[in-house]
């Protein structure tokens, strides 16, 4: 079985790669490039937080962007184009045609996210002329960033695993709008009483806390991230994501292909 | 023993999203294709030939019915090493060169890396590939995307092996190609089972047949034996009208043009007929033994000819 995922993970990253996607590489050198002359006019201190913010959040729009289009395509390009068809009958289960498609999309985004994150510290050297211990903290919030697009690749193939995709793209989308806002919706939920409650503490445990692993301002201004934040981050992530993906297989190993 | 048994596969599908309706793909299908055998399926275009193939490649689900493939439950996983599948229009990783494609479905189908280095060559030169493995798949015509198809799905060297109208889109060149190429699969000891509507493509490739319409089963059998129901008559060809009589007389239907006349009678009466003939100066021209044709088989069973292509 490991066999046969890695197989279809890495051929998911093959054509992730040959279709492109990591030319967005290019789009985030060239915003780096673009903002040096921006840089030169800002006081010495402000320059720090300012590249940070810029950087972590185009690593977080790139991302995203790519887990929820390269996402739902992951299987519905494979049905509309019928590759799927002699995948599946060998000897490989649709739940592991889905964990190595969700495998290789993940792949492909942890190495995306690296050459940002190098990217990031070579600009950042480059304007600082060093780099201190409190840089490192800042590769915890790249890496809760990598944690967000893992659980927007699983909302994105669950979706696309019982709906068309550009519904798929406005339901994951939403989910990824509405859990930014997870601090706030739970907030709400705690305020509310009766039937908008109830609706309000579902919703708020249905969308995802993609809240708590936006931490760039708080890295920015070299905040320390505390141990147990890292830990509850990855669980949840983990936990998140193997609900959506389990889903997604459990419907997509009941679908006729047409 | 039994390559393929289908007890009773039938497929309906809902068709509409308010008014919802029911559509019939198949029906009450019961098939059985012998070890060994090369197999025809034929049937019109929308007959329901691709319906079964998914059904039995695990693709859609069965409203009714079951199937076994080699003894086994068709759904078995450990049967899905041992067939191959070729679907219809196949379209593969067009961002993958052909020897990359066969890498990655060798390993899905458990063919080990040693095995994939030496038979990947071997094969692509087999379906006259030799020379575009570094090619991507996009740059292929459709002729070679089914050669890329069927060796991805012979491969493994799968013990029976499905092809979904493998002809289909060739140029005649093409289509010969790959009939010897499936002859050569069925002398290695693999059971074909393809479907087709090109019949001429099944009278020279086929031990067996079935005729499926309309999602059902209209026929099956031996195609020497369908091909020569109409054994035991005669075609004699002659010239010279003086003869018509006589062989009228022996139970002959004869056609006359001019002076050319042409008779079938039953082969017990034909030795008398040439002694008509020769007794009244008739110029024989030709004997010719009545053979059905599969496409006469074919014609009768489905009920008309649209959609028959040969």
């Amino acid at each position: 079985m490991i066999r046969r995922l890695k197989a279809i993970a890495a051929n998911t990253f093959r054509e992730a790669v040959r279709d492109k996607v990591l030319y967005n590489l290019v789009f985030f050198f060239l915003l780096l490039v673009a903002t040096a002359p921006l840089l030169s006019q800002i006081s010495v201190g402000v320059q720090r937080v300012f590249l940070i913010n810029l950087s972590l959040t185009a690593i977080s729009i790139f991302g995203t962007v790519i887990s929820i289009f390269v996402g739902i395509s992951l299987v519905s390009k494979e049905i509309e184009k019928k590759t799927l068809y002699p995948v599946l009958a060998r000897p490989v289960g649709r739940g592991e045609f889905i964990v190595g498609k969700y495998a290789g999309l993940a792949g492909t985004l942890t190495v995306n996210t690296a050459a940002m994150a190098l990217g990031f510290y070579v600009a950042l050297w480059l304007l600082m002329r060093t780099l201190t211990g409190a840089d490192a903290n800042i590769l915890l919030a790249i890496y809760f960033l990598l944690l967000q697009f893992f659980v927007i690749i699983g909302l994105a193939l669950l979706f696309s695993s019982f709906s068309s995709p550009l519904l798929s793209a406005i339901f994951a989308l939403a989910m990824f709008v509405a859990g930014s806002f997870a601090g706030d919706l739970r907030a709400f939920a705690h305020m509310a009483q009766g039937p908008q409650g109830w609706l309000a503490t579902a919703a708020s445990y249905v969308v995802p806390n993609l809240a708590s692993l936006n931490v760039i301002t708080n890295v920015s201004h070299d905040q320390i991230i505390a141990p147990a934040l890292v830990g509850y981050n990855t669980l949840y992530s983990v936990l998140y994501t193997v609900v959506t993906v389990s889903a997604a297989a459990l419907i997509f190993s009941r679908r006729n292909l047409k | 023993m039994l390559a393929v048994e289908i007890l009773g596969f039938s497929k309906t599908y809902t068709i509409g999203f308010w008014r919802k309706k029911q559509k019939t793909g198949l029906k009450d299908l019961h098939l059985e294709v012998p070890s060994g055998e090369i197999f025809g399926f034929l049937g019109p275009n929308g007959a329901g030939k691709t319906t079964t193939l998914k059904l039995l490649m695990g693709l859609i689900f069965p409203t009714a019915g079951t199937a076994r493939i080699l003894g086994r439950d068709w759904r078995d996983p450990s049967v899905r090493a041992r067939i191959g599948f070729l679907p219809e229009q196949p379209y593969f990783y067009d961002h993958l060169t052909p020897t990359e494609l066969l890498n990655y479905y060798g390993a899905l189908s458990g063919v080990s890396a040693a095995d994939r280095r030496l038979r990947i060559p071997r094969l692509l030169e087999r379906v006259g590939l030799a020379g575009q493995e570094r090619v991507q798949l996009r740059k292929f015509s459709k002729g070679m995307l089914q050669r890329v198809g069927i060796a991805q799905a012979v491969l493994h060297e799968p013990e029976i092996v499905f092809l979904d109208e493998p002809m289909s889109g060739l140029d005649p060149l093409g289509r010969r190609e790959v009939r010897e190429f499936i002859q050569s699969l069925n002398r290695e000891g693999k059971t074909i089972f393809f479907s087709t509507h090109i019949l001429s493509d099944a009278e020279a490739l086929c031990d067996r047949v079935a005729v499926v319409n309309r999602g059902e089963l209209r026929g099956t059998g031996l195609v020497a034996e369908l091909t020569s129901h109409a054994a035991g008559l005669v075609d004699v060809v002659w010239q010279g009208n003086e003869a018509i009589a006589a062989v009228k007389s022996l139970g002959g239907e004869c056609h006359a043009a001019g002076e050319m006349v042409r008779a079938t009678l039953p082969e017990s009466r034909l030795r008398e007929a040439l002694d008509a003939l020769r007794t009244r100066n008739a110029r024989l021209i030709s004997v010719n033994p009545v053979g059905g044709s599969l496409e006469q088989y074919f014609l009768q069973k489905v009920g008309e000819s649209a959609g028959v292509e040969r």
